[in-house]
C-alpha cells in the first residue's frame, strides 16, 4: 500500500529539510516523523522515505535498523520501555520486569493482545539518580516499584 | 565557600525562560564576545582556563578549537554531544531541562569561537521532553535576536537546531555521532582526519559536551582565572557528579572538581543504602575502572584518578553495596556494550559477544575456572585494537573487575566443580 504524509507532516518535512545542507542528513527527522504520523515504520513508509530523501530504499532500510528507537513492527499504545542497565538493576529493575510479565502476560519485545501495551528492555535511559525508570511512550516514569507502577498504568486508558 | 554556578537556578520557577536567564545575568557573555572579542581570544581565554572536556575523555576545550582552520573555506560546525548515554550519567540532561539557555549561550560561544555559522544539538532521542525545552529555548534566543544573521549588528550569523538521535550508545563517540548526524548508521569513523580537519559533511568540525559548553559563559565573564582557582589547576571548575546506585540520596551534585569520593559518597550521598557496608564503585560511568571500598580516598578529578588506574570519565558514580554481586553486576555491564557495539570491527563485536557468554555461564553456576581465565583473555585481546574506544570502554570493566573481585568470580564456578 502505498503512504504518504498529510499535509501537515508534509509541512514540517519541508521545515526539516531547511536545516541540512543537503537531503540525506534529513533522515533521523524524517523517520521521527514518520514514526509519529504512521506509529511504526512498515518497508512501504520505507520506501517513501528514500523517495522523499532521494536515497535509495536499501540505505533507509540500512539506517532505520541501526536505531533502537524505531519501530519496525506495530507496538502497542502504550509502549513500556524498562531501563535495566546497572544503576536502575542495583535499584529493582527486575522486579518491575517480572511485574510487568506478570501482570500483562507479555515478554521482552511483545505486545498484549488487545494492542494496548508493548514491553522492551532497554539500555540507560539517561536518568539513574531516579531509578529504576521506565519510558512509557514520550514520558519518563522514575524512581518506580511494582505498586508505583501499578497506578501509572492502572490510569492509562 | 564554594558557590554553585551550572547549577545554581535549577528548580527555580521559570528557569527555563530567556527572561529570567536574563534577568541572572544570562547572555552578558554572548554580547561581550560579539562586541569586543575575536574568536582567537575566545579560544585563549578558554585555553588559560585548562576547561577540559566533561563528556569522558577529558581533552582541552581551547585546544581543540585552536585545531580548527583560521580560513573558512569550507562552512565551519559545532556539534553539541547531548547524547548522554553512558550508564551513571545524568548531568547534561539537568541542565538542558533546567536551564537550557546556559547550554545555548556556551554553544553560542563555541560556534564564533570557531567561526561555525551552523550548530546542531544532537540529543539521544529518548529525551523527548528536553528536545522540545531547547527548541523552545532555541526560539526565544531568535525572537531576542541572538540568533540568525548579523547578530545584534556584529556581522556574524548563526543558526542552532536541535537534531534528535534515535537510541545507539555509540553516536555519543564524536565520529558515531558525525555519521549519525549525516543521516547514517552511528558507524565511528577511522581518525586521522580528525573532526576538526574533516568531521560532518566534510567540513571542519568540533563535538563539545553538553556541560563543556554550559561552562563557556562563565569562564568568558568571570576570567580564566576564576575557573581555575576551583579544585586542582590543571582541570579545574565547577563539575557536575552523578551519583547513583545503592546511595541514601542519589541524584547530581555541583561542587568543585576535585572533591572527595569518600565525601561524595557518605556526606553529600547520604552513605549507603540501608547502612550496609559499601563494597565498590565505578567513579566515571561505566566505561572506567572499578575502585574497591579501600580505595575512596581518592579525589574526584582527572588526574587522581587517573593516578590509582581508573579515570574520571562522565563523573557517573555508581555505588555498590556489600551484598552486590559482582558476577551479575560485570555481567550487567558487558551485555550493554555487546548490545551497544557497532559491529565494525571484529574484536569488539565478537569479543563483547564471548565475553557475555562466558559470564553468563560463570554466573549461571556452570562456568569452569577455565571460563574465568578465557574472559580475562578475551578482554585482553579487545582494548585498544578497534576503530573507537568502545572496545576499550568494554574491556576495562572486565580487567578491572577480575582484578579486584576475582575471588567471586571463582566462587561461582568453584562451587559447580565441588
Ligand atoms: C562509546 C562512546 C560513547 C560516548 N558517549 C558520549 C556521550 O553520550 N556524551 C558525550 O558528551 N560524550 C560521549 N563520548 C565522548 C565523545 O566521543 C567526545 O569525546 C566528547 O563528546 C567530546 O566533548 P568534550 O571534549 O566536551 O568532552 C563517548 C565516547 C565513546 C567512545
Ligand atoms: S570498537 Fe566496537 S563500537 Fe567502536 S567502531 Fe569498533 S565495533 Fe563499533
Ligand atoms: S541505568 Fe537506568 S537510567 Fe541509567
Amino acid at each position: 500500500m502505498k503512504i504518504s504524509f498529510s499535509e501537515s507532516a508534509m509541512k514540517e518535512f519541508q521545515d526539516i529539510l531547511t536545516r541540512y545542507p543537503n537531503k540525506r542528513a534529513a533522515m533521523l527527522p524524517t523517520l521521527h516523523l514518520v514514526q509519529r504520523e504512521f506509529g511504526w515504520i512498515s518497508r512501504e513508509a520505507m520506501e517513501y522515505v528514500g523517495e522523499l530523501l532521494e536515497v535509495p530504499f536499501s540505505e533507509v532500510y540500512d539506517t532505520a535498523t541501526f536505531y533502537t528507537m524505531f519501530k519496525l513492527k506495530p507496538m502497542g499504545k502504550y509502549h513500556l520501555q524498562v531501563c535495566h542497565t546497572l544503576s536502575c538493576a542495583l535499584r529493582g529493575a527486575g522486579h518491575l520486569c517480572d511485574h510487568i510479565r506478570e501482570k500483562l502476560h507479555i515478554d521482552n519485545g511483545e505486545v498484549t493482545e488487545d494492542g494496548k501495551f508493548s514491553f522492551v528492555k532497554v539500555e540507560c535511559l539517561g536518568s539513574c539518580g531516579t531509578a529504576p525508570v521506565v519510558q512509557i511512550n514520550d514520558d519518563y516514569y522514575e524512581g518506580l516499584d511494582t505498586q508505583k507502577l501499578d497506578e501509572v498504568l492502572d490510569k492509562l486508558e | 565557600m564554594f558557590e554553585k554556578v551550572l547549577t545554581k537556578h535549577i528548580n527555580m520557577p521559570e528557569s527555563r525562560k530567556i527572561e529570567y536567564y536574563e534577568k541572572h545575568g544570562g547572555f552578558q557573555a554572548w554580547k561581550k564576545v560579539l562586541k569586543n572579542m575575536e574568536p582567537d581570544q575566545v579560544i585563549a581565554e578558554v585555553k588559560e582556563s585548562n576547561l577540559r572536556g566533561r563528556g569522558g575523555a577529558g581533552f582541552p576545550a581551547g585546544m581543540k578549537w585552536s585545531f580548527v582552520p583560521k580560513t573558512t573555506e569550507k562552512p565551519h560546525y559545532m556539534l553539541v554531544n547531548a547524547d548522554e548515554s553512558e550508564p551513571g550519567t545524568f548531568k547534561d540532561r539537568l541542565l538542558m531541562d533546567g536551564i537550557p539557555h546556559s547550554v545555548i549561550e556556551g554553544a553560542m560561544i563555541g560556534s564564533y569561537a570557531i567561526r561555525a555559522n551552523t550548530c546542531y544539538i544532537y540529543i539521544r532521542g529518548e529525551f523527548v521532553k528536553e528536545a522540545r525545552i531547547l527548541e523552545q529555548a532555541i526560539q526565544e534566543a531568535y525572537d531576542k535576536g541572538y540568533l540568525g544573521k548579523n547578530i545584534l549588528g556584529s556581522g556574524y550569523d548563526l543558526d542552532m537546531y536541535v537534531h534528535r538521535g534515535a537510541g545507539a550508545y555509540i553516536c555519543g563517540e564524536e565520529t558515531g555521532l558525525i555519521e549519525s548526524l549525516e543521516g547514517k548508521r552511528g558507524w565511528p569513523r577511522i581518525k586521522p582526519p580528525f573532526p576538526a580537519i574533516e568531521g560532518v559533511f566534510r567540513c571542519p568540525t568540533i563535538v563539545n559536551n553538553v556541560e563543556t559548553l554550559a561552562c563557556v559563559p562563565y569562564i568568558i565573564e568571570r576570567g580564566a582565572e576564576w575557573f581555575k582557582s576551583i579544585g586542582p589547576e590543571s582541570g579545574p571548575g565547577p563539575k557536575l557528579f552523578c551519583l547513583s546506585g545503592h546511595v541514601k540520596n542519589p541524584g547530581v551534585y555541583e561542587l568543585p572538581m576535585g572533591i572527595p569520593l569518600k565525601e561524595l559518597i557518605y556526606e553529600y550521598g547520604g552513605g549507603i543504602l540501608n547502612d550496609k557496608k559499601l563494597k565498590a564503585v565505578i567513579p566515571g560511568g561505566s566505561s572506567v575502572p572499578i575502585l574497591t571500598a579501600d580505595e575512596i580516598d581518592v579525589n574526584m578529578d582527572f588526574d587522581s584518578l587517573a593516578k590509582i588506574g581508573s579515570m574520571l570519565g562522565s563523573a557517573g558514580v555508581i555505588v555498590m553495596d556489600e551484598d552486590t554481586d559482582m558476577v551479575s553486576a560485570l555481567l550487567n555491564l558487558i551485555h550493554f556494550y555487546r548490545h551497544e557495539s557497532c559491529g565494525q570491527c571484529t574484536p569488539c563485536r565478537e569479543g563483547t559477544n564471548w565475553a557475555e557468554k562466558l559470564l553468563k555461564r560463570i554466573h549461571s553456576g556452570e562456568g569452569t575456572l577455565k571460563d574465568v581465565d578465557l574472559l580475562e583473555e578475551v578482554a585482553n585481546n579487545i582494548g585498544f585494537r578497534t576503530i573507537c574506544p568502545l572496545g576499550d570502554a568494554a574491556a576495562m570493566p572486565i580487567q578491572s573487575f577480575l582484578k579486584k573481585f576475582r575471588h567471586e568470580f571463582e566462587a561461582k564456578v568453584k562451587k559447580n566443580v565441588a
